[in-house]
């Protein structure tokens, strides 16, 4: 995974960069919250164009994941 | 002949929450971090006793201080938590402000979206010769839907009303408007119960409480808001350039940044202020209009846009020349 994708995600969630894995749940850390969950959403439409639907957002667990399905999603 | 907005004012209840005071009752919770984020340090509170047609009251007596009472010819008041399922609020208000009985008054129900269909319906009854000078009102208590323990939406929410007089003028000075609706949205931003289907019936000491689906809606907000604002302006036949000032209903601070960004527009012409009201639904756009003229960055014949979006969904946008 690109290790741009997970400082992405690190800036979102306010967390050390060194200090997240691709195999991490996000939900997990102790810096997630509903602010968080807004970042994210904000960073993916921005980064990539894309609106992930709660329902399919809700599915999501690791931060591979996540990176799989903005991959599987691409314009 | 046209429309022309000639004043605007509003109303705060005297009741302050501070973020302090919600990180005092929660310390895990973090009050910097949300003024930082959510852009918010306070929000008013209705008291008990107080309701939304009150606050518009106390709005409407502070604009009527300049303007002849006896002109008004129609009150359209817009809320969602009106003192009464009936009557109908805006009767109420004709009483309370001393408006001749010869006039029209009726409430609507929407949110954030409320003041830009306001601006529609007064504009209307205008230029159809119905009206010659419309008191536009809008009032909302959310407090009053908010669970004590829901601190996501107390810290988000505020109570407040609102006042507008639109007159007949010489000039067009109300432009086009664009609206929208996607009632599917609807489940993302409730207040389910109390429901007919239920005979309105609340348990024993059981409340209405507020449901915000906060993803969904901003989900939504970055998915419309931007083409809402271009159709607006290509309605009007504008470009941004053309525009002195945005004013897109203040819902939180991270949302507006957010979609300034994501549109690519000039930050300095827009309206991100919410620290000391926090998110009063329809009565954000009215709130900025009101602060923006008083600090003088708007001033006579700036042209400026206005844009309300939420539950409903529901959204629309207009473009005034002041």
């Amino acid at each position: 995974m690109k290790e741009t994708f997970l400082s992405l995600i690190a800036e979102c969630i306010e967390r050390e960069a060194n200090d997240i894995n691709e195999t991490d749940r996000f939900r997990d850390y102790e810096e997630w919250d509903s602010l968080a969950v807004l970042s994210l959403i904000a960073m993916i439409k921005q980064n990539f164009d894309i609106i992930i639907p709660r329902k399919d957002f809700d599915s999501l667990y690791t931060i591979e994941e996540l990176y799989n399905y903005i991959q599987g999603q691409k314009k | 002949m046209g429309a022309r907005i000639l004043g605007v004012e509003y109303y705060l209840p005297d009741k302050i929450l501070t973020n302090q005071d919600i990180e005092n009752q929660y310390p895990d919770w973090n009050a910097s971090k949300v003024e930082k984020k959510v852009g918010i340090r306070q929000r008013h509170i209705a008291a008990n006793d107080e309701s939304s047609l009150d606050l518009a009251v106390k709005a409407a007596e502070r604009l009527l201080i300049d303007f002849d009472r006896k002109v008004i010819d129609f009150i359209i008041f817009c809320t969602q938590s009106p003192e009464y399922l009936l009557p109908t609020s805006a009767c109420i208000i004709q009483d309370k402000l001393g408006l001749k009985k010869s006039i029209g008054a009726l409430d609507f129900n929407l949110g954030c979206s409320g003041y830009i269909y306001g601006l529609a319906l007064a504009k209307g009854l205008i230029n159809s010769g119905i009206s010659q000078n419309v008191l536009l009102l809008t009032g909302e208590t959310y407090s009053k839907f908010i669970a004590k323990e829901d601190i996501g939406n107390r810290s988000i929410f505020g109570d407040a009303g609102s006042a507008t007089i639109i007159s007949r003028s010489d000039e067009e000075h109300i432009g086009e408007f664009v609206f929208g609706t996607d009632g599917k949205g609807a489940e993302n931003l409730i207040v389910k119960k109390p429901t007919a289907k239920q005979g309105y019936a609340l348990h024993e000491n059981e409340h209405p409480v507020i449901y915000m689906n906060g993803p969904e809606i901003f989900n939504f907000t970055i998915e419309i808001i931007p083409s809402l604002i271009s159709e607006t302006l290509s309605k009007n036949n504008r470009c941004f350039n053309d525009i002195s000032y945005l004013i897109m209903h203040q819902a939180n601070k991270y949302m507006l940044d957010f979609l300034i960004s994501n549109m690519g527009i000039d930050p300095g012409k827009c309206h991100v202020d919410l620290l000391n009201y926090g998110n009063t639904v329809s009565n954000t756009i009215p709130i900025a209009l009101k602060d923006a003229i008083d600090l003088k960055i708007i001033t006579i014949d700036d042209i400026v846009q206005l844009a309300g979006f939420g539950v409903g969904y529901s959204w629309g946008s207009v473009i005034l020349k002041i």
